[in-house]
């Protein structure tokens, strides 16, 4: 048979054009959501980056833009996602694991998996409600009111469902015949997963708690909700102490009308964004060495 | 039905099974399983692609406990044990009658800890080091890996991992060691080594092991039962069990010879 067939030859380039064609429309996609980060950089960069400086990171805000600084709402947000991740990853991955190696089969499991996801789509501002109404009300006698913990805590239900999911895909991922070869060896169940379901799972639950915290520190309404306070001259000094967060600092400079308290706000979220960047950056570079390491 | 042609084996047994049945949910897989493990023998389980060789394997270190929906009858026992009284821990079965799989599966750590690990869970008293080297020559690898004991064990060859995981299974000390197509993976090379290894480790061990390669049954193993799905085909038992010189010169069971002559399976 001849390898010049026309009739399939043109069927072939008809065909060939299509992959182009989408190939393009992919191109595109991809470039409109490039460039529109890059802008979105550009401006706040070059909005706010004047501003920078030891002084703006290291002074607390004041009625006068130009001596405000962000001393007291890096250091809430700092206090909170740490307090929060001792709270909520202990509590997630201890949830993933149970979820996989543990509970039974059955509809119950299911109806519980099926909601934690839909707990991860849940608005935030209903954690803010609920954290609102259970640890600033209910618990006031513990957490003193709309305090740190109680942000802390309120923020470790919100990322609990995000940590949950990635520890027990990471869990799942872990090949059955290493389980098998764990148990063949005579191990019980825990020594198992502490021996080799962990270590293997941990660079996917470190990318999800990451992730977490990174959610953690971007989240504005439910902190709002809960009542942290938008003026805050003071650093937290302790868990029943007031405070604030970096997205509540800058929203409320970027509500003020004055143009130098915009430019505050950008350099504010520059701070933000670096953080944020880098722990992403950090998640990226967390899983790729253990993932050298697991594989060699 | 076919019990003449189990001949009954009267030397010290180690593991026997007796009328045992194995269901995955509704479904029969084996029925009236019959058959005694010789101990410091090597036995070989032949049978055809489905026949249940894994099935029984399992039931014999309580590994098919694993599986959703899988449910064993009748009796195994183990130096006339019950292994499936509710007295007995699994795990204490699976510490004394170990397991090498089919495909070689490391753990994705070093050689070293691979060795370690399930001395260490089994609360083994020695030096590791010892343990290390004296599991290693056993199964004839530490030649080959001695200089890089620490490396990830997953860059050894296919054939190396598979004796590591043999090495692995050995140093928990078990009295038995069931092997699930070790060689399938293996090129002839390597699956020679570990059939030299399985001469040498009938010392201390009794082995009981699945294979579909007839030559390497007549080779390595001294007995021989042969699997096969019963008439109406919906489970399958023993339906021969002998010396395996035996059955591989003189099969008693139609089916049998014309499996190990290859006119089925
Ligand atoms: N986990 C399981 N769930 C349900 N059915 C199973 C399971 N494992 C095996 N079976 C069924 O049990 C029967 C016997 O399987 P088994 O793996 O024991 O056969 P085998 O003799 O080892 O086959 P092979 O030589 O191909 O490995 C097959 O029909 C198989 O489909
Ligand atoms: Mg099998």
């Amino acid at each position: 048979m001849s390898l010049r067939d026309a009739a399939f030859e043109s069927m072939l380039q008809r065909r060939q054009l299509r992959g182009m064609i989408f190939e393009a429309i992919a191109f595109l996609a991809i470039l409109i959501g490039l460039l529109t980060l890059a802008l979105l950089f550009y401006d706040i960069i070059t909005s706010g980056v004047e501003r920078l400086s030891w002084d703006f990171l290291t002074s607390f805000p004041s009625r006068r833009a130009s001596r405000a600084g962000i001393l007291s709402a890096l250091a809430g947000s700092v206090f909170l996602v740490s307090l929060m991740s001792i709270f909520a990853f202990p509590i997630g991955i201890g949830a993933a694991i149970y979820l996989e190696e543990y509970a039974p089969r059955g509809w119950l499991t299911d109806l519980i998996q099926v909601n934690i996801a839909n707990l991860a789509g849940v608005p935030s501002i209903i954690y803010g409600l609920l954290g609102l109404g259970i640890f600033a009300r209910l618990a006031e006698p513990i957490t003193g009111g709309r305090t740190l913990l109680a942000g802390a805590l309120t923020m470790a239900l919100l990322v609990m469902p995000v940590v949950i999911i990635a520890a027990r895909e990471a869990i799942r991922s872990v090949p059955s015949e290493i389980r098998l070869a764990a148990l063949g060896l005579g191990a019980t169940r825990w020594q198992m997963i502490r021996g080799h379901v962990l270590p293997y799972a941990l660079p996917g639950i470190l990318t999800g708690t990451i992730l977490a915290i990174s959610r953690a520190l971007g989240e504005t309404a439910p902190l709002i909700t809960l009542g942290a306070l938008t003026y805050v001259p003071f650093v937290p000094d302790g868990l029943r102490s007031q405070f604030t967060v970096l997205p509540i600092q800058i929203f409320n400079w970027v509500t003020r009308p004055q143009e130098a308290f915009h430019t505050n706000a950008a350099a504010a979220i520059i701070v933000l964004l670096a953080i944020l960047l880098s722990m992403n950056a950090l998640a990226i570079y967390l899983r790729y060495r253990f993932e050298k390491r697991l594989m060699k | 039905m076919t019990s003449q042609n189990i001949v009954q084996f009267d030397g010290p047994t180690i593991l026997k099974a007796e009328n045992v049945a194995v269901y995955y949910g509704d479904k029969q897989v084996l029925r009236d399983v019959m058959l005694s493990v010789p101990t410091h023998k090597i036995t070989a389980l032949i049978g055809p692609s489905g026949s249940g060789k894994s099935t029984l394997l399992r039931c014999f270190n309580r590994m098919n406990d694993l599986i959703r929906g899988a449910r064993v009858e009748g009796q195994v026992t183990y130096h006339d044990q019950d292994l499936y009284d509710p007295e007995v821990d699994p795990v204490e079965v699976r510490r004394r009658i170990g397991m090498v799989f089919q495909k070689p599966n490391p753990f994705p750590k070093s050689i070293y800890e691979n060795i370690t690990w399930g001395a260490r869970i089994n609360g083994y008293r020695g030096t590791m080091d010892e343990l290390v080297e004296r599991s290693l020559r056993r199964a004839a690898l530490w030649d080959e890996v001695k200089d890089r004991l620490h490396e990830n064990a997953l860059s050894l060859s296919g054939g190396q991992q598979q004796r590591l995981c043999i090495a692995r299974a050995i140093a928990i000390e078990p009295e038995v060691i069931l092997m699930d197509e070790p060689a399938s993976a293996l090129d002839p090379i390597a699956t020679l080594k570990i059939e030299e290894l399985m001469h040498e480790l009938k010392e201390n061990y009794t082995i009981l092991i699945v294979t579909h390669n007839m030559q390497q049954a007549a080779r390595v193993s001294d007995y021989t039962a042969m699997m096969m799905l019963t008439e109406d085909r919906n489970s399958a038992t023993v339906i021969e069990f002998g010396k395996t010189q035996a059955i591989f010169t003189h099969p008693r069971d139609r089916r049998t010879e014309d499996y190990i002559t290859g006119r089925i399976g």
